[in-house]
């Protein structure tokens, strides 16, 4: 992979109490691609995503992005007599946790799982809102309307991302009134008003079925090249993962167990492993 | 694009209904022999009053609780810091030794009353400068005595979750009014006495020479300092602001990951909120024409809450509907309830002092349990509804109505 490295993951261990969720996981997401992250229920995916979004402070590890360290931990005081990961004298010295709405800021923008859409607004606010982060303005200039031709522009910028995003009509319905798929999609609409670089989704096509599941792959295509973004997800949909991934990590009990281009990924044995048991042991579900 | 439709009948909605505020003060001076409730005396004006301030209050409320989403319990005492601080600063200084004898005169030797006076004179229309500056300058302050502690105490309450948060707060308000009835603190806030001789509302009303009032606008002050708050809040509640704070109500999580700062969000929500909880605190003095803690107590808080909950959680024009049907059941409509009343010869039953709060206590049961929503949920009255309800059915309170509609609906 020639291209620059959007996203680095390096020896993230994510321990809940006595729980690894996520164990030693090295990974790099470069730019402009699709990169998908699979694995069994269970196996630590979206702990990972929360690692990254800023939801939980990993409990070692670095993560950097554009080059950039942007979180970083080492396990200390409680956490260090307990810690049963590996590397943990790698990363003492400085501790970077941001908060969420930073890495936000940065330029990394997430869906969730379990659609989060703002539920007392309309699709049209629902974006907008998302463009507050990026807004110049201050309370006191948003109060007294001084900052009428920003808001003018959010409005504007708003409208356009819907019409792009084949919204437009729905944009005064309430969001929890859209069918599922555009409830997805508008998720995904708004995570795009935030300007990022690297969109994160978690399972983009659950719920979905296999024609919507179609059109979403086409979509994250579409939008990858439209707004230039980097795309990392997680899915449980192979059919969608081996269309649109140009490279697959698979982690199962927070280890990742494979990785490589989706056609090698499909062959691996640890993978089908993973999947469906192992078949020599009679007592595997 | 919807904003500017609405401007301008808002603004004449205002507009009219303080021309309105002002012509029902003074009808009784203009038309002789008008029933008693039209008289400066009536309970029509002293329900008008204290709607008006704690509308301002309630609509605070409502940012904070209907709109963030963060279950406050410290209005009260933010509206007891508003008060003290609008009193103490304005207080006259040669008032001070009658108000603190207690405490052989106050600590804190300036007056903006004073102050004011020193550059524009005592008499005529310098004194209404200096008296409308002073007024102004102490109820600023006294948002911003709140807004800063709500500031101070924000940083470990508001990473409190729902109850523990209105615990917390309520908490805090109750340490205030303590503190300030300690009789250590009496030089400044004259302990467990109340201040008096500050500007009140009917300090407003223009007199002529021979102390006869010409032009009463006791009412009408509060109505304007009210409509100015509510309206700014309103320019928060629909702006980039705003939204934020809807979307914490609504999701958190998703607020975070779309970039809006939680805490900052939250501080600022709680700041403004406070802010003017301050100046409705401030008004409030100047209604009740004095400041004592005792007067600040968690009922107070819940009386406000329930204004709140009975307008609709998330809706501005909903708590003013609200506060002005509460404070009118309460302190006029069904006043008749506490005093014993015979039908004849028939003395009617369970009519005596304290009934009152049972009927009420009952009406606020039934509000809950079968609309729980409150009046108005959390929509806003829009123009075309009010034009529908003024063409329908008329009520006595509409004219009330239409223009807090108005304000909310931009």
């Amino acid at each position: 992979m020639d291209n620059k490295i959007a996203l680095h993951l390096e020896n993230v261990t994510m321990q809940f109490g006595g729980v690894v969720s996520v164990n030693n996981l090295t990974l790099d997401v470069p730019e402009h691609r699709i990169i998908a992250l699979i694995g069994p229920n269970g196996a630590g995916k979206t702990t990972a995503f929360n690692c990254i979004t800023g939801v939980y402070q990993p409990t070692n590890g670095l993560i950097e992005f554009m080059g950039t360290p942007m979180v970083r931990n080492h396990p200390s005081g409680k956490d260090a007599k307990s810690y049963k990961g590996e590397n943990a004298d790698k990363y003492t010295g400085e501790v970077i946790a941001p908060t969420p709405d930073q890495i936000t800021k940065l330029g990394i923008a997430r869906t969730f799982q379990n659609i989060r859409l703002w539920k007392s607004m309309t699709v049209f606010e629902n974006v907008l809102t998302a463009k507050h982060m990026r807004a110049k303005q201050n309370v006191f200039s948003a109060v007294f309307r001084g900052n009428l031709s920003e808001e003018k522009r959010m409005r504007e910028e708003t409208l356009e991302l819907l019409k792009e995003q084949g919204l437009d009509e729905y944009k005064d319905e309430l969001a929890t009134s859209l069918p599922y798929g555009l409830q997805r999609r508008l998720e995904i609409a708004r995570a795009l008003a935030t300007d990022p670089k690297l969109l994160l989704l978690d399972e983009p096509a659950a719920g979905m079925n296999p024609q919507e599941t179609l059109e979403l792959s086409e979509f994250v295509k579409e939008i990858r090249d439209k707004y230039d973004l980097t795309v990392f997800l997680i899915e449980h949909h192979m059919d969608l993962v081996m269309n649109i991934s140009d490279y697959i990590y698979v982690i199962d009990f927070g280890s990742e167990i494979a990785q490589g281009v989706p056609k090698d990924v499909q062959q691996n044995q640890r993978v089908i492993e993973a999947y469906l048991g192992v078949a020599d042991q009679g007592d595997t579900e | 694009m919807k904003q500017k439709n609405n401007l301008i009948p808002a603004l004449t909605g205002i507009i009219l209904l303080l021309v309105f505020v002002i012509l029902l003060e003074n009808i009784s001076s203009l038309i002789p022999n008008l029933p008693q409730v039209f008289q400066p005396t009536s309970p029509l004006f002293t329900v008008l009053k204290k709607a008006a301030v704690y509308s301002l209050v309630a609509v605070s409320m409502n940012l904070l609780n209907g709109f963030t989403g963060l279950f406050s319990l410290g209005q009260a005492g933010f509206m007891l810091l508003g008060a003290y601080t609008y009193a103490i600063l304005t207080v006259p200084s040669d008032m001070k030794d009658q108000v603190y004898y207690l405490f052989g005169g106050c600590a804190f030797d300036f007056s903006l009353v004073d102050f004011f006076r020193s550059i524009f004179g005592a008499g005529g229309f310098g004194g209404a400068v200096a008296l409308v500056l002073a007024c102004l300058t102490a109820l600023i302050l006294a948002g911003c005595v709140a807004g800063l502690f709500a500031y101070l105490i924000g940083f470990p309450v508001l990473r409190l979750k729902s109850d523990y948060l209105a615990i917390a707060t309520l908490g805090f308000a109750e340490i205030l009014r303590a503190i300030f009835q300690w009789q250590k603190l009496g030089p400044i806030t004259n302990g467990a006495n109340m201040i008096k001789g500050f500007p009140t509302f009917s300090d407003f009303n223009i007199t002529d020479s021979s102390g006869n009032v010409i032009l009463r606008l006791s009412t009408f002050v509060p109505f304007l300092l009210t409509t100015i708050c509510i309206v700014l809040i309103v320019c928060l509640i629909n702006s980039s602001y705003g939204r934020a704070f809807k979307s914490i109500r609504d999701d958190e999580i998703a607020s975070e990951a779309m970039g809006i700062g939680l805490f900052k969000h939250k501080t600022m929500s709680f700041v403004i909120s406070s802010f003017f909880a301050g100046v409705g605190g401030g008004m409030f003095a100047m209604y009740v024409a004095n400041a004592q803690a005792k007067a600040f107590t968690s009922t107070m808080t819940y009386e406000i809450l329930l204004i709140v909950v009975i307008g609709g959680i998330g809706s501005v024009s909903g708590s003013i509907i609200a506060t002005f049907l509460y404070v009118a059941c309460s302190e006029w409509w069904l006043r008749f309830l506490d005093s014993e009343m015979y039908i004849g010869g028939f003395k009617v039953p369970l009519l005596r002092n304290g009934f009152r709060m049972v009927v009420f206590s009952v009406v606020i049961m039934v509000i809950v349990l079968f609309f729980s929503q409150g009046i108005m949920g959390d929509r806003e009255l829009d123009l075309k509804a009010i034009t529908g309800y003024l063409t329908g059915k008329k009520r006595a309170k509409a004219k009330e109505k239409v223009p807090a509609g108005k304000e909310g609906d931009k």
